[in-house]
């Protein structure tokens, strides 16, 4: 009893987590003005794919889609490769100052990054980088919480394992490369899908620096067309699903990785 | 001495920490010292094309904001979403963990990923399918009310329930997250803290109140100082669901300073807003802390 009325609970809750998605599915294969019925309807009448069609072939959707994964692709690639030099640096190289520089780096987290928007914008700018990719690409590099991951779980590989390699000759960056990498995949796969659904959802920062149609990821995009077509909210749905259902398919086939991560962020050192 | 125990030549240190410190000084620390003082200028849209316009304005920035009754008001939406939506997120998130950390609950990896979902989907997809949801005529929120007997509101365009309607859709959207690292928390507990409570006859709420809530403390202090950090930086939500409105009652500190700063180039007021922004994320996090470690003496 006890036992059923938690499942009941539990159910609850995840469908009030799951309906919005749901009718989002459900309403993106109506016919179009068919949500704009009361009571309002939960399957369509008559399933259509119009909606998808004008998205792909008058409104250039496939160009936005294929943005969004070459920015993403390219941010997560910069960031695996700078972040887990920063941060096997920071777990096991020997210098002077390291404990106090990453205190600093810590410390900057409480520092909300709108503070910099203007004068970046305007560095970009100079550099006569608005408008395009690198805007987007250049400062996102580096992440604090990417480095704080990968050392974190770096500090955790033997000294041994490294002390090994260097008998046999190996520079740091050949410790790092041969060594460090491989044993640290779990946490680069976990810096990965962070970074990817980072760039992938980002919204504030593309619509400040690219201004051209043709350069738009998925959610500026889709926040234009929210903007020209209010009324055609079935074509809106269907906007929508193209977002986020390849976030969500990534999300579920790498959940562990993307959980895992958030756990180590969450735990003090 | 081996060689891992000397320290590291000059040379490697530079080569793996250079991209990264490069960056993050270069497009962070940088340009946070570049706003404080474009804060004290009266940098505009003449100024964008040559700097030279650009004049020192002393405190005038920021004397023109506490004048300013949008700023105020932007201030009071900030403080209404951190002081209610904080709290209720962090009740529903932890809530959320009991109930999946619970031994009863079969299927648990699923119901993690389903509550999970809100959390990694695109804020602006969201956005188009809360819209509907809250839509006065159509929505199924109106719907389901209906049963109810309640007549129909409209949500988003009432001032006094646009703010409410914003946050119930950000709690929908984030508790997972910090459902996730109250779990990790749950499963730190000694399983036989519980056990022996039992014997003595503790009921389910002493159990709570005496065992899961003193030891998730640490847990819970970080949940809050993130939380706080992230729901003062409110912007994405009443961007795309009511561009600040109806009568600037969802207009957020963060809004505020992009509508200044990217849509009437007000670069130099802009600057201000973010720094009061800082001043004000910097104190909540000193207080936290300070409370933190009053409570652990």
């Amino acid at each position: 009893m006890k036992k059923t009325l938690h499942h009941i609970g539990l159910s609850i809750v995840a469908l009030i987590c799951l309906i919005p998605f749901l009718w989002m599915l459900s309403a993106s294969f109506m016919t179009a003005g068919e949500t704009g019925q009361f009571p309002p309807r939960f399957w369509p009448e008559q399933f259509t794919i119009e909606h998808y069609r004008t998205l792909f072939d008058r409104l250039n959707l496939s160009r936005y889609f294929l943005n969004s994964v070459l920015i993403s692709g390219a941010a997560t690639l910069i960031s695996l490769l700078v972040n887990s030099m920063a941060g096997y640096a920071f777990a096991k190289l020997r210098f002077k100052g390291k404990e106090g520089l990453f205190k600093v780096l810590m410390a900057a987290l409480v520092i909300p990054g709108q503070v910099t928007m203007l004068p970046v914008f305007l560095m970009l700018k100079e550099m006569g980088l608005i408008n395009t990719y690198w805007a987007i690409l250049i400062p996102g590099m580096a992440s604090i919480f990417g480095i704080f991951l990968i050392r974190q779980y770096a500090l955790s590989i033997p000294d041994s394992l490294i002390e090994a390699a260097r008998m046999d000759g190996a520079t740091d960056f050949q410790v790092y490369w041969k060594v460090i990498l491989p044993l640290c995949k779990p946490i680069l796969i976990t810096l990965a899908i962070f970074t990817f659904m980072g760039t992938w959802n980002d919204f504030l920062w593309p619509l400040i620096v690219l201004n051209d149609q043709e350069m738009y990821t998925l959610p500026i995009a889709l926040a234009n067309l929210m903007g020209e077509h209010v009324q055609d909210t079935e074509l809106m749905m269907a906007g929508s699903v193209m977002t986020v259902l390849p976030i969500i398919i990534l999300f579920i086939v790498l959940q562990k990785y993307y959980i895992q991560g958030i756990m180590m962020g969450g735990v003090k050192e | 001495m081996s060689a891992i125990r000397s320290s590291t030549h000059w040379g490697s240190v530079f080569l793996f920490l250079g991209p990264a410190l490069g960056a993050i000084g270069v497009f962070f620390f940088i340009p946070v010292i570049a706003a404080f003082f474009m804060s004290f200028t009266d940098f505009d849209i003449y100024s964008l094309g040559n700097w030279d316009f650009a004049r020192f304005v002393g405190f005038a920035n920021y004397q023109k904001l506490m004048e300013n009754p949008v700023f105020w008001q932007a201030l009071k939406n900030t403080f209404y979403f951190v002081l209610v939506g904080g709290p209720l997120s962090i009740a529903v998130s932890l809530m959320a963990a009991m109930m999946l950390n619970s031994p009863l609950t079969k299927l648990r990896s699923m119901f993690r990923v389903v509550y999970f979902l809100p959390v990694v989907t695109t804020l602006v997809a969201v956005a188009v399918i809360w819209r509907y949801i809250y839509h006065p005529k159509f929505g199924l929120l109106n719907y389901g009310l209906s049963f109810l007997d309640i007549s129909p509101v409209d949500w988003l365009g009432d001032p006094f329930w646009a703010m409410p309607s914003l946050i119930i859709m950000a709690v929908w959207k984030n508790f997972g997250y910090n459902m996730i690292i109250f779990i990790a928390g749950l499963q730190n507990i000694p399983k036989d803290l519980y056990e022996s409570a039992m014997l003595e006859g503790a009921n389910p709420w002493q159990q709570f109140r005496y065992i899961t809530l003193p030891m998730l403390a640490p847990t819970t202090v970080f949940i809050t100082l993130m939380t706080i950090i992230g729901y003062f930086q409110f912007f994405a939500e009443p961007y795309v669901m009511t561009q600040g409105g109806p009568l600037n009652e969802t207009l957020s500190i963060v809004l505020y300073m992009y509508q200044e700063g990217f849509r009437w180039w007000n670069m130099g007021f802009s600057a201000a807003i973010a720094f009061v922004l800082f001043i004000i994320i910097f104190i909540a996090t000193a207080i936290q802390l300070r409370l933190q470690k009053e409570g652990s003496h």
